[in-house]
């Protein structure tokens, strides 16, 4: 193997451009970076749209009530107000999308089923009017007795969160379960019976908030011949383009979404929200619409399930697991979304990396009257994790063995299966590689001072099971080139690696191509920009595409100097003749001669599912990470303080080790938001009382480890360009099982509900002071 | 309620400040913001709005030379004053600092960017060589979800090294 020095603190050689071959696996400097530094890169916030009518939400102060009556008449006699649309105005029966459900109203259907929900919109000339008029619409409304954790969702009598019949017969209808995933391999109990030692907990995992630092919005702009123009920063701009077009019933080529980057996605800004109800807006009043969200009302827009998880965990008296029973209830939202989806995929790996004869996993995804829970870094894994990478550590602690070497004697090798059976996956990296690496660069072993501790934990997470990305290249004739790659540039710095990609292809200088993305209009289709798959799916497609361009180049040159194309070869950045090898860029101009013109290649990356697989498909990677941390207790104040962190991920191939460094200490900081700090609070009518960021912390400067560093093992093993493997998430993964093995080393005490905060700390400490499990 | 507390107060008031060394006459409600002024009304939008309560430091600006939350800052009190913003920081194209927030990988989404920019020029303008710690203290107040922190205080390192050679 490869590993790449950890890089935290030394210097990555940004300053030796080798041209165009040898930019693959550089770093090299983002793509659109110097506009991000001078203000001059334009989010959604930014555009500006002449004779914009401005729209302001209209909510009730609680979490779950019938609609009883809208009264607009004030509102309307607003100065400047133009309308307030309430679901009187819409379509009846309601419109409503979603994608995993058609289940979400365009407005709030009669009942308002989370706090934030919109029961009607005003749309006025200005601002202060939009939001003096939602002010000033008065809602009549009765409170319901909503449901706001997973033990009011599941006791008996619950209020539903949705209507029984809208899934008639089902046997969990009249429950708040909305859907249930199984996975179940070998004898648990013949396993239980040699078992050495059962360990049995419950875990819990808070609800946490995407806090993109760019809150968001939408414009919809109505065209001259009918259609819309949506301008969102969503993380899949197809998807929005097919559900606009879906709830309003117009042809796709009516609806262009013009995708602006966005300012931080985190999975948040990938399905559709408020955007439906912006189109019937612009439709209502011939205006362009525009609505720019606080970040009030971006936390309740998304949210990460929280989930409560029990345990059963059981080892033999070499550490060897034996078997693991899990139950798992995912506290998801009022509406779908995507929340059933991230219960049957992150219960999927809730046995962890493991070598483990028998398992039972069930999970469940609880509805209640919340913000509809979304897709955030990580999709279910950080959730599992926690709960199965304590349980190891629980283990280990009764058996007298360390975080490491229990995770070393079950570990699964490369191509060994860890889930077993009708859906089985077997690990597609030397993962042993990471987790030794990460304990070598903790300092694994090596004597601590009082009140410090050590943990070591594994994650891993599926990549996508089934994908679309297509690509179109165009090389011009002056041998510069241009990328259309419909993948959403949020920060991970897509179009940088597409950058490199073709440089290296096609033979073109680096700052000669340019990547054009965020807009269905002009760019080629891709599923989606999520779960990491884009370097991949994206990246193929692109590499496809500029093999393409290298065929047509060779097929012209052929045809326009007659020689035989058999004798003709085309490689990266260039085409072999038989006087010599040309760049790429050359060739193509004898190719062109005086009528110049320009190559399009197109590539295309397809990976289908398989109906009878319960994700869907296998995963096309799996993103693998050792996190190590160390940390000192403060016994006095429970306060934490990280001495290091360590995080090795299994990358396949480095296509940008500047990008992957980011990513991977962006992913890690992330992960200690949700061990240390974040978690939604709710009071007794459902509204989020930490709403803000006076309230809800998330990780500063401050909260960032004295040493934190990164690392990456390079096998080249990628079903990615070059053999590289997704990378976006893999560092928040098991952040927090590292964590709460490290405190319980410091202390003695075990914590099993996150955060870890002071407070939580504190309090445990006093409860428990000399005690582990 | 009746309908009289819901009228908009849109009284405007006429504010001239000096922006990035122009001066500029804008007229806004008594209670528009420095932020909202400067990216609606004066036209700049590269200082970016999030919690507008004073939290993550988005709209930093130097307000007489000094970084302070535009959010925090109603437009009237800005009048006669000067407002630095991180146009006018890039007005002879890349600062040594931006140039470093790019070489050391500190960019991601770019949407706290201009906020960071201009905070760690007050603390260096104020601080030539700051130590980690007085970087990460100074810069406390500018969130970065993407978490590129330990990537901008190596930027800031870099850019007072340049600056203190070049001295």
């Amino acid at each position: 193997m490869t590993t790449a020095p950890e890089r935290a603190l030394d210097e990555l050689d940004i300053s030796d451009d080798p041209g165009p071959g040898g930019q693959v696996g550089r770093p090299v400097l983002r793509y659109g970076g110097a506009d991000r530094t001078t203000g001059a890169q334009r989010f959604v916030a930014d555009l500006r749209f002449p004779g914009a009518l401005q729209v302001a939400l209209v909510t009730v102060p609680v979490g779950c009530a019938d609609i009883l009556g809208i009264d607009a008449s004030a509102a309307r006699a607003i100065h400047g107000v133009v309308d307030v649309v309430t679901p009187a105005d819409l379509p009846s029966p309601m419109p409503r999308f979603g994608v995993s459900h058609t289940d979400r109203p365009v407005l709030a259907d009669g009942r308002v089923n989370y706090h934030g929900e919109p029961v009607a919109a005003v749309v006025a000339e200005t601002l202060d009017a939009a939001q003096a008029a939602a002010r000033a619409v008065r809602v009549d409304y009765r409170e319901l007795p909503g449901v706001y954790t997973l033990d009011a969702a599941l006791a008996p009598g619950a209020h539903l969160v949705q209507e029984p019949s809208v899934r008639p017969g089902h046997a969990l209808a009249d429950t708040n379960v909305l859907e249930e995933a199984h996975y179940a391999w070998g004898d648990v109990e013949a396993e239980e019976g040699r078992s050495a030692v059962v360990v049995e907990n419950t875990y819990t995992f808070p609800m946490v908030t995407h806090f993109p630092i760019e809150p968001g919005g939408t414009v919809v702009v109505p065209t001259d011949q009918g259609g819309l123009d949506v301008y969102s920063p969503v993380q899949h701009p197809y998807l929005l383009q097919r559900t606009i077009a879906s709830v309003i019933g117009l042809p796709l080529n009516q609806v262009r979404v013009v995708a602006p980057d966005p300012g931080g996605g985190f999975g948040g800004k990938q399905n559709p929200k408020l955007e439906p109800l912006l189109a019937f807006l612009a439709l209502h009043t011939r205006r362009p619409c525009r609505l720019v969200l606080s970040l009030e009302e971006t936390f309740q827009s998304m949210r990460r399930a929280g989930c409560r998880i029990r345990a059963r965990t059981g080892f033999t008296e070499d550490g060897e697991l034996t078997f693991h029973l899990v139950e798992a209830d995912f506290l998801i939202g009022a509406y779908a979304d995507v929340a059933p989806r991230v219960m049957g995929k992150g219960s999927y790996v809730a046995a962890g990396p493991y070598r483990i004869p028998g398992v039972r996993i069930d999970a469940r995804a609880v509805m209640t009257t919340t913000t509809p829970s979304t897709a955030f870094r990580g999709f279910g894994s950080p959730q599992v994790a926690w709960a199965t990478e304590s349980q190891l550590d629980a283990g280990a602690r009764l058996l007298g063995l360390d975080g490491l070497e229990i995770r070393r004697r079950n570990l699964v090798a490369k191509d060994e299966a860890f889930v077993r059976g009708e859906s089985a996956a077997t690990a597609d990296g030397e993962w042993r590689q990471s987790l030794d690496k990460a304990a070598e660069l903790i300092g694994w072993g090596t004597p601590l001072p009082p009140n410090r501790g050590r943990g070591i934990a594994v994650g891993i997470k599926p990549g996508a099971t089934s994908g679309l990305s297509q690509s179109l290249v165009r090389l011009l004739c002056d041998g510069s080139a241009i990328v259309y790659a419909g993948t959403s540039d949020m920060g991970q710095g897509a179009r940088t690696l597409w950058q490199q990609i073709v440089a290296d292809e096609l033979g073109t200088p680096l700052d000669q191509v340019s990547v054009v993305s965020g807009d269905t209009g002009t760019v080629p289709f891709d599923l989606q920009t999520s779960a990491s798959r884009s370097t991949v799916f994206m990246g193929s497609a692109v590499l496809e595409a500029c093999r393409d361009v290298r065929q047509r180049v060779l097929d012209l040159y052929a045809e326009a100097t007659g020689i035989p194309a058999e004798q003709l070869e085309e490689r990266p950045g260039a085409l072999v003749t038989p006087d010599g090898e040309l760049s790429l860029p050359e060739a193509a101009r004898t190719a062109l001669g005086s009528l110049r013109g320009e190559f399009i290649g197109q590539g295309t990356r397809r990976l289908r599912g398989k109906g009878s697989h319960p994700l869907g498909g296998d995963a096309a990677f799996y993103e693998f990470n050792a996190t190590a941390i160390e940390v000192e207790v403060d016994r006095e104040t429970g306060e934490l303080l990280l001495t290091r962190h360590v995080t090795v991920s299994d990358v396949g191939t480095e296509l940008n080790p500047l990008q992957v460094v980011s990513q991977d200490e962006g992913a890690a900081i992330m992960g200690l938001g949700h061990s240390q700090m974040e978690q939604l609070l709710l009071d007794e009518h459902g509204r989020i009382r930490n709403l803000g960021a006076l309230d809800y912390r998330i990780p500063t400067f401050k909260d960032v480890p004295v040493e934190l560093l990164t690392a990456a093992v390079e096998n080249h093993d990628g079903p990615g360009p070059y053999g590289s493997k997704g990378i976006s998430e893999g560092a928040l993964l098991c952040t927090a099982g590292a964590l709460g093995a490290a405190v319980a080393e410091a202390t003695g005490v075990v914590i099993r509900d996150l955060p870890l905060t002071p407070e939580r700390v504190w309090t445990a400490l006093q409860s428990a002071p000399d005690r582990a499990d | 309620m009746t309908t009289s507390d819901h009228l908009v107060d849109d009284a405007l008031q006429t504010v001239t400040l000096t922006v990035n060394g122009s001066e500029r006459t804008v007229a806004v409600p008594a209670h528009r913001t420095l932020l909202d002024g400067l990216r609606d009304e004066v036209g700049l939008p590269g200082t970016k709005s999030c919690c507008a309560e004073g939290e993550c430091g988005a709209c930093t600006v130097l307000l007489d030379g000094k970084a302070v939350n535009s959010c925090l800052v109603l437009c009237v009190e800005a009048e006669g004053h000067e407002v630095t913003t991180v146009e006018g920081l890039s007005a002879d194209g890349l600062t040594d600092l931006q140039e470093e927030f790019l070489n050391a990988g500190a960019v991601q989404c770019g949407f706290c960017i201009p906020g960071q920019v201009v905070a760690a020029e007050y603390l260096l303008r104020t601080n030539p060589s700051p130590d980690e710690a007085e970087i990460r203290e100074a810069l406390s107040g500018n969130l970065c979800r993407c978490a590129g922190y330990q990537r901008i205080v190596r930027a800031v390192q870099a850019t007072a090294e340049r600056r203190g050679a070049a001295r």
